[in-house]
């Protein structure tokens, strides 16, 4: 079932992910245009900022499992109480802050500031059209489902059923992994169809102010929740 | 065993030829970009030497942050790049004679390990576990957080003090700058800051 099972498969996720801000950051400095460069600063310095949250999170979920390998990390989650023992129960707070620093990281709503069209006309795809653009918001919703895909993975137990009791197992793995990502994905939709969008100054506060230290707080928490009552993971790899 | 040593030459040629691009483009921002060139396939040699981790914390902080950041500010430098590009040739040999003294540096430390006999000696008694009983993760976790804590936490006290030297340098009130009062703003009511006033037909305020 798994393609390329590598030993440090969250941390290539992560590098491979943070490289989406090269694209906006090109797109708009090679515009040569004022909105399009504008959006493309707000998108590095945002991209940047909730990529150190995102970082933790995925840190405290790594000291609970004991391991980079996303397998692992997915069988760190099974076990006889099904649902109750995916990592979004145990860590609901880190698994919040991730998925809105998701909605952050692949600019999307309430977060969608690169591209705010009431300030910026249209920000970094401002001078792009058909073909290109397309490829833009290709991108974009890409992203979006990577990102879905992480959290669940992460949080939600990968392609375990939530219960282990007949009708949830008869459905394969890859059906209730597709059905967990579609669910984040509607959140995604779901939000962005809520909220309206935040202030600039509002969003680096939100990062740098709030989700940094509750993160940074919570590594530290969670590592001597698990020295202290012995629950440290055993496995190796 | 073809594809690795393949593979090899094309990263180090890779590596070397954007190096080069980094100091020779005309344009400052090209330069950011063979450099983030240059650092990919540097991680693609780590993950030819078989250190997967290393590779991927290269690309996570190299080419994730610090990249975005000297593109960041080198896109917002107003300069004149003809200009910036003029003391080049005379400024080539001070240029080499450091990248000399660099390349030699590592040829010594090569060296040192190679034939010391100390080195050599401490070789066959690994503190580290060998490659194939445990993945470099760990090793590397091991080495940094049970080996050589001190050493780690003395590295961390010193970044700390550096990122506080740069803020306490470059953070200092500015005369003349109207800053956002979020308190102040919150506390502001209407009846404070309108005044309503009756203006009789026909006159002035």
């Amino acid at each position: 079932m798994v393609l390329a099972d590598i030993n440090v498969g969250i941390l290539y996720l992560f590098a491979i992910s943070s490289l989406g801000v090269y694209g906006i950051i090109m797109a708009g400095w090679a515009s040569n245009s004022k909105y399009a460069f504008l959006g493309a600063i707000r998108s590095a310095a945002q991209m940047v900022s909730y990529e150190v949250s995102i970082g933790f999170v995925i840190i405290t979920v790594l000291l609970c499992v004991g391991s980079l390998n996303l397998s692992q990390i997915v069988e760190a989650q099974s076990g006889s109480w099904g649902i109750f023992n995916w990592f979004v129960f145990p860590l609901l707070p880190m698994a919040v802050i991730f998925f809105i620093s998701g909605l952050a990281e692949t600019n999307r709503h309430p977060f969608d500031l690169p591209e705010a069209e009431a300030e910026l006309v249209s920000g970094y795809n401002v001078e792009y059209s058909a073909m290109t653009f397309a490829l833009f918001f290709l991108g974009e919703y890409a992203n979006m489902i990577l990102m879905s895909a992480m959290t669940t993975v992460l949080f939600l137990g990968g392609w375990l059923p939530p219960f282990n009791i007949a009708p949830f197992t008869w459905i394969p793995g890859p059906i209730w992994f597709a059905l967990k990502i579609a669910a984040c994905l509607f959140v995604f939709l779901w939000v962005r169809a809520t909220l309206p969008r935040y202030r600039y100054d509002q969003l680096m506060r939100l990062g740098w102010k709030v989700f940094l230290p509750i993160s940074l707080v919570a590594v530290a928490v969670v590592a001597g929740a698990l020295l202290a009552f012995g629950w440290m993971p055993a496995r190796a790899g | 065993m073809i594809v690795p040593a393949l593979a090899f030459y094309v990263f180090a040629a890779i590596a070397i030829v954007s190096g080069a691009m980094v100091v020779s483009a005309r344009n400052p921002v090209h330069s950011v970009l063979f450099l983030i060139l240059a650092f990919f396939n540097a991680a693609g040699l780590f993950v030819l030497m078989g250190a997967e981790f290393l590779a991927m914390i290269l690309v996570v902080v190299y080419v994730g942050a610090v990249a975005v950041m000297f593109m960041f500010v080198v896109m917002m430098l107003d300069i004149n790049f003809a200009e910036l590009r003029q003391g080049f040739l005379r400024y080539l040999p001070i240029g080499g004679v450091i990248g000399l003294i660099l390349l030699v540096e590592l040829l010594i430390i090569l060296g040192g390990w190679q034939l010391s006999p100390i080195a050599s000696s401490t070789a066959t008694v690994a503190i580290t576990p060998p490659v194939s009983e445990v993945n470099n993760t760990q090793a590397l976790g091991q080495l940094l957080y049970t080996h050589y804590i001190y050493l780690f936490q003395a590295a961390g006290v010193i970044l700390l003090i550096a990122m506080i030297g740069a803020i306490v340098l470059t953070h200092r009130r500015r005369p003349g700058v109207r800053r956002q009062n979020i308190g102040r703003q919150i506390a502001r009511r209407p009846a404070d800051s309108i005044e309503i006033r009756k203006i009789p037909t026909g006159k002035g305020l």
